[in-house]
Parts: C-alpha cells; structure tokens; sequence
C-alpha cells in the first residue's frame, strides 16, 4: 500500500500535502482500493468556509455515494475539475492528478495535528 | 448451525461457497440477511466480463423449492400469474406470486421438470415468506419441500458461457431458453436452467450445497469470472429486471410494474390476485414503472432518491438507480403517475440537493448489439 512519507493523514482517509498557507486534500491509495471504480465526484464550492470535519465533498463508486471531510478549518479555493471528465483518476493517481479540492488554511498549525505516514501506516494495518 | 435454524435466530447467513468468496479476495456485505461477495476486483470489469465473455455469481442464498404430485401443475396454476398450462416438459416461465390485493409478494422461475414435479427458484430474502404462503393454499395429495439448504446454485453468464459448459461437461446439452435439464454425473445429481437476470446467454447450475465451491472454482479455471452482486445489480438494471423489495412490492401490481406479459387474465379460474388486476386492467392503471435516463452527466441515481416534476413538485421516489457501466449513464427506474410516464416526458432527480435532468425511455436500457 502506498502511504507517501511527506504526506499528513486524516482516520477517514484522506491525505493532506501543505504548501504556504494552502493544502490540497484527496483520498488515500487505500481508501481508493476500498472504494474501487470512482465513477463521479462532486466537488465543493469555491469561496466555502469550512470547520475541520465538515462534509464538503463526495466520491460515488457504482455501489455507493462517500462523504469526504474537510480535515482542517478554511476556505475552498479550488476543486479540481478534471476530476468531472475523468473521476477514475482517484483510483488511478490518488496522489497526483486525483487530487480533490484545495483549501486555504484559518489556522497553520493544524496540520501538525494530523497523523504522519507511520502513524497511517499504523490505522490501515 | 442448519440455515434454515439460523434464519429463526435473525443471524446473518452464509452460502456453502462463503470461504471461497473470502479466498477469491471478495468483499462480503450483508444482502437479504445473506452475507455476499458484493465485488471480488471490480463491479465495471466484472459488468464488462459478463458482457463480453462469461461470469460466475454464487446464487445459493435464492431459495429452492419442488411442487410433486398430480395436479402440481394445475394448483401453481391457481396460485401465480403466468400460465402454467404452456409449459411443455423441461420448460421454464417467469411467475409472480400476488396477495389477494394483487401486490406482489415475490417474483420467480418455475421449471416443468417432470410431469407433476415443478421446481421453483425464489428470491433469498422471501424464502419463508413464500414457503408460510404457499403451504397456506396447499391442497391434500401435493407435496411442497423447501430444498433451499440442500442445493447450491450458481449463475454462470455471458456469450462464453455455453462454451464452458462445453468444456465441462462434454455431451451434455444445454437446453434451450427458459428451459432446464437435471443429470448425474459421476453419481452426483445436478440441474441447469438456461435462465439468468444479466440480459447475456447463460444459465443457472444447481448442484449439492457440499460440492458447490468446488463446481464453482471449476467454471473458474474453465474461464468465468467471478462477479458479486454489485455487478449482478447493475447489469439486471440495465436490461430492465425488476428487483422484488424495490421495484417490486406489496403496494404496486405486476401491471404497474409492467408485467403483464406475465400475468394470464384469461386463464381458467383465475389465480390469486387475479379480480384485482382485471379490474385495473379495466379502469386504467394510475402509475406505471418507468426507466429514466439522465439527458446529461450527473451524480449516479440510487434508490430512494426523489423524482421531481420540472415545475418542482416531488412525485415519486426512484426505485432503482445506477451510473451503468455499459452505457456510460445515470440509469433508474421509478413508479411515475400516468401523465408523467409517457416516453419523452422530463423529470428531475434530486441527489443532495441538486437536481438532474432524466428522461423516460423505453425499456431495456441495453440492447446486445
């Protein structure tokens, strides 16, 4: 299973990459092989604001519709739209070009709460 | 623990092939209190397999029943809506079992085995239902068993499917659509029917609860692929096969749900149900399952969700709904009041909030080219 070291980690498996005061957020690796076959994701608002655990975003397989959290507090500032021609590229680049949404930080300092890779590594077994 | 003891206890049951499932590196969910592989890799590759080539699915959670003695024939008759008087020896029909408001309690496949002896495939979760429904209307001199625990079944589907039987089983025919055929081989009873809920050629293959995984890892090796009941879903959807619990209830008739291909009005006698159905018949139906397809892209519809006049008046709920995988778009079906289910006519279906255009169209969604 693939769980990249310089990425943070949310128990709903999701994946934060910091940049400034901006991270982008998607799916794990495992949590796409536990979905399988990403058939559509709805994307949030640009302009929303957001507490931390807010459901902002959905990924639907053929069996079933997935809420994805928002795991730090802040504003939308971007979804990402290739994800509307091309859902499966969740499953195909969770980390890359399957990124979900981006959000500017309220609070930095957020991230550090969240789970490091081991510590991911630990939850998924 | 018997099935059928368990059941009493409200646990969640298991097929003979559940350790296989988990071998084969399915996902098992709850279906029907059934625990099932709901996919093994993938439900659009194993859709696709059973479209292209040939897959297997474990059915040993469908119940199976035999009707023997004279008569059988004539008593089924009074009790589902098809005509059994059609059917030749070795011929199958697609049956509805109706309470006296003629909704239906469940939908099946009987088969004419033998002259007076009738097998019967029943949906999983209506098993003790049926069985409780029938014995009520049992006349002296006829014998109902409920064999459910002692069979295992598996349905094996798509253009290849034939062939493997081909290869498995050298000289012995299929028979022909609908139909079936029971054999020994190598001392072991086993049965086929030429039926299936895919839309592709196939059939379903019956033989002893303890030898199934066996049968089942043997139609892999030969080629099928295993598929769970995600894919059975979709791809039942797709050419329009009714689900009995969500597009089949006790609260609308086979005729709403646009089965009366298979409900014989004229039959002698009549059958349960039977007076409720003429006088529908009769006065015109108000609602009728429709299939609804998104006129754009859109988030998948599933079941439950609303169906929305283009003014904004919430008329009915979907019933069904899946983004198929065949055809690349959202697919359902729904029970729409009569002036809504012409072909053409507009809907919307709300998912959280927001609302996609779908259109009524005529049914199947999917054709084989």
């Amino acid at each position: 299973m693939n769980v990249p070291d310089h990425l943070r980690y949310t128990s709903d498996h999701e994946w934060i990459l910091l940049d400034g005061d901006t991270v982008t957020v998607g799916i794990t690796d495992h949590a796409q092989e536990e979905l399988t076959d990403v058939v559509f994701v709805e994307l949030p608002e640009n302009g929303r604001t957001c507490d931390a655990g807010d459901p902002v975003a959905v990924v639907e397989s053929v069996k079933a519709a997935s809420d994805i959290y928002i795991p730090v507090a802040g504003e939308i500032v971007e979804g990402n739209i290739d994800l509307e021609a091309d859902p499966s590229l969740v499953n195909t680049d969770p980390y890359g070009a399957g990124w979900i949404f981006k959000v500017r930080l309220k609070d930095a300092a957020a991230v550090d709460a969240l789970m490091d890779a081991s510590a991911y590594k630990g939850l998924i077994g | 623990m018997s099935r059928s003891l368990s059941r009493v206890n409200n646990t969640i049951h298991e097929t003979p092939l559940a350790p296989l499932h988990i071998e084969l590196g399915a996902k098992m969910v709850p279906f029907a209190g059934w625990n099932m592989p709901v996919q093994y890799t993938s439900i659009i590759d194993e859709h696709t397999a059973v479209r292209e080539h040939a897959g297997i699915f474990d059915i040993s959670h469908m119940g199976q029943f035999f009707v023997e003695g004279d008569g059988a024939e004539a008593w089924l008759n009074s009790l589902l809506t098809n005509n059994v008087a059609k059917l030749g020896l070795g011929e199958g029909q697609y049956s509805i079992m109706l309470n006296e408001q003629g909704g239906v309690i469940d939908d099946l496949i009987l088969y004419r085995e033998a002259e007076g002896r009738i097998f019967l495939v029943v949906n999983a979760s209506m098993i003790d239902e049926d069985f409780a429904w029938m014995s009520k209307y049992l006349p002296e001199g006829l014998d109902l068993r409920n064999e459910s625990d002692q069979w295992a079944a598996m349905a094996v589907q798509g253009p290849h499917a034939a062939a493997l039987f081909a290869e498995l089983f050298p000289g012995q025919p299929l028979p022909p659509r609908n139909g079936m055929a029971s054999w020994t081989h190598e001392g072991e009873l086993l049965m086929v029917c030429s039926t299936g809920y895919t839309g592709e050629e196939g059939y379903e293959f019956f033989s002893s609860s303890a030898n199934g995984s066996a049968w089942f890892q043997r139609f892999i090796d030969a080629g099928a692929k295993p598929c769970g009941l995600g894919a059975r879903d979709s791809l039942r959807l797709e050419v329009c096969y009714p689900l009995n619990g969500s597009d089949l209830s006790p609260s609308h008739t086979p005729l709403e749900a646009g089965l009366g291909f298979f409900c014989d009005l004229e039959k002698e006698g009549g059958f349960v149900g039977s007076e409720i159905l003429a006088d529908q018949k009769r006065d015109g139906l108000q609602k009728r399952l429709v299939a609804l397809k998104y006129t754009g892209r859109g988030a998948p519809p599933r079941a439950h969700y609303g169906v929305f006049t283009k003014e904004g008046e919430q008329i009915s709920e979907l019933t069904s709904g899946v983004l198929s995988p065949s055809l690349r778009e959202g697919i359902a079906l729904a029970y729409l009041p009569l002036d809504h289910a012409k072909i053409g006519s507009l809907v919307d279906v709300d998912v959280r909030g927001r609302r996609f255009e779908a259109k009524v169209v005529k049914k199947p969604f999917y054709k084989k080219a």
